[in-house]
């Protein structure tokens, strides 16, 4: 275990979990309040048009993903707000959309399935410091606004009709919160790969909440269970010899196996007290 | 002074007209309830009111600043119809209510001092001190709607707007729900209320504005209401036509 830290690609690959760990969940509890859990699913597929996007033209794939994820979100949001078309088709175009044109420019740019699979999974040992700086800064500028807005945004994704008769610019709001789950993405997708990037933003909330009893705790104990998970899936999958992403994956629902099994108990004990 | 009022409004909901030409007044310290079937546009007529609903033609004031101006929403306190669908994550009674003291916050920072002293007293003003704690989740739907109240009430609003405050509540909230109303309209707040019937509240209601079909068909002062509803309100128009019951007016925009 020390000696894994010794290693340079392991101390950077631990760096980008403890970033993606906390921010994925940090965003991911308004998603998941506003019922909007499957949005980073979408946003996901989209980001892998901008990383072959990046990887066809020559530019940082990352940068590309986070272009590309970003204009995605604010699309969506526009369509949500204006659109005709009802926000689950909206959200299922995103979905094929994004990783139709990923996977075909990826073709064409004559990258191997390799390369596909460390972006769509994670690869810990691909993070290069220069990346380790994007993910670092996006990331703390995730959890910043996150946290900072917080009244704001549990008011949008609580009642959003109130929260526009209390003064809240809501659809600025909204494009925020879409745009802060594509910078996540971003920043995670590193660690737990593009396909499953959802999955932590979305499982420690609802492990969290198996537990809790008001959002503020919900929004920090779904924190550190993605860091937990995130930092935990790094270290296992190099001892097993997996790919990152679904480790970390299966250890956050593990948590939330836990968690629930421990909320049904402490829940059938309060009932027996009362 | 007019603290709402709509002058000549029109809305169109999905291509169907569901205000037509609507006037309303409501005065400082007045208390409005706004009667009507289902459909009858009474809480597309507060939505539209509070900026919720696009109109299509006329002017709404509140405070006297039309809408597009206004920026004084601390003034204003909405109380939606019923909860929705509850959020996917828990939330206490103490977090909901503290969302009605936005409009007071700064843009960053913790709540005050202030603001949870507002709070309490707001919930307790709802008779739910106990429930301050408490996961909305694990209340009655009546104390849900009480919980709604108090966030209205914890921004100190000058004007309180209410869609249907007692509707699908139980006898005990809705009595609950009176008292309290009894006592802003001792306080000098101004309420505008939808109601489908008013319940143990027409002790309290100054004034009673009829709709049907998107139109405002009779009005009256609360002794004529008070009685037989609106049934012996003057009517200015002809008695309304018998109307299929499909028209769902309300929530369209939801």
């Amino acid at each position: 275990m020390i000696e894994l830290l010794d290693r340079e690609f392991m101390q950077r690959a631990l760096v980008a979990a403890t970033f993606t760990g906390l921010a994925a969940p940090a965003i991911g509890t308004y998603l998941v309040q506003r019922r909007l859990a499957l949005l980073g699913d979408g946003l996901g597929h989209v980001a892998l048009t901008g990383v072959a996007l990046g990887l066809l033209t020559g530019i940082a794939p990352l940068l590309m993903a986070l272009l590309v994820a970003a204009a995605g979100a604010v699309l969506i949001e526009l369509l949500r707000m204006y659109g005709r078309t009802s926000a689950d088709v909206a959200l299922a175009m995103l979905f094929y959309g994004g990783i139709a044109g990923g996977v075909l420019l990826i073709d064409l740019a004559d990258e191997g399935a390799g390369k596909l699979n460390s972006y769509l999974f994670g690869s810990i040992l691909t993070v290069s410091s220069s990346d380790l700086w994007i993910v670092g800064g996006l990331g703390v500028l995730v959890i910043a606004l996150a946290i900072g807005l917080s009244p704001q945004l549990f008011a949008v994704c609580q009642d959003e009709e109130h929260a526009r008769v209390s003064g809240v610019p809501v659809q600025a709001y909204s494009i925020l919160i879409s745009v802060l789950a594509a910078v996540t993405i971003t920043v995670a997708m590193r660690t737990v790969g593009l396909l499953l990037v959802s999955a932590l933003m979305v499982v420690p909330v609802a492990a969290a909440q198996q537990l809790t009893r008001s959002f503020r705790a919900t929004h920090l104990a779904a924190m550190v269970v993605g860091l937990l998970a995130a930092l935990g899936g790094v270290v296992t999958s190099y001892e097993i010899n997996a790919r990152p992403g679904p480790t970390i994956v299966v250890l956050a629902l593990a948590g939330f196996g836990v968690a629930a099994l421990a909320g049904a108990v402490a829940r059938r004990r309060r009932t027996a007290t009362l | 002074m007019t603290v709402l009022s709509t002058h000549d409004v029109s809305v169109t909901l999905e291509g169907r007209p569901v205000l037509q030409h609507v006037h309303l007044e409501v005065d400082e310290g007045e208390i409005v309830a706004l009667l009507g079937a289902n459909g009858s546009g009474k809480s597309t007529l507060v939505r539209a009111a509070v900026g919720l609903v696009p109109i299509d033609d006329g002017q709404v004031e509140l405070f006297c600043t039309p809408l597009a101006k206004f920026r004084a929403w601390r003034r204003l306190g909405y109380v939606p119809q019923h909860t929705r669908a509850a959020a996917g994550v828990p939330a206490t009674v103490q977090e909901v209510v503290m969302s009605g003291r936005l409009s007071h916050r700064p843009f960053a920072g913790l709540a005050r001092t202030s603001d949870y002293d507002a709070v309490v007293g707001a919930v307790a003003r709802v008779g739910l001190a106990d429930r301050l704690r408490s996961p909305l989740a694990e209340l009655s739907g009546g104390q849900q709607q009480r919980v709604l109240i108090a966030r209205a009430l914890a921004g100190d609003a000058d004007l309180l707007v209410m869609d249907e405050p007692t509707s699908g509540v139980d006898h005990e909230n809705q009595e609950a729900i009176a008292e309290l109303l009894g006592g802003l309209v001792n306080e000098g707040a101004s309420v505008v209320l939808v109601a489908h019937e008013l319940g143990p509240m027409r002790g309290l209601v100054d004034r009673v504005v009829v709709l049907d079909d998107g139109r405002v068909v009779a009005t009256g002062d609360v002794t004529a209401a008070v009685h037989e509803e609106h049934e012996q309100v003057h009517h200015h128009t002809e008695p309304p036509e018998p109307r299929p019951d499909v028209l769902g007016g309300e929530g369209v925009f939801r």
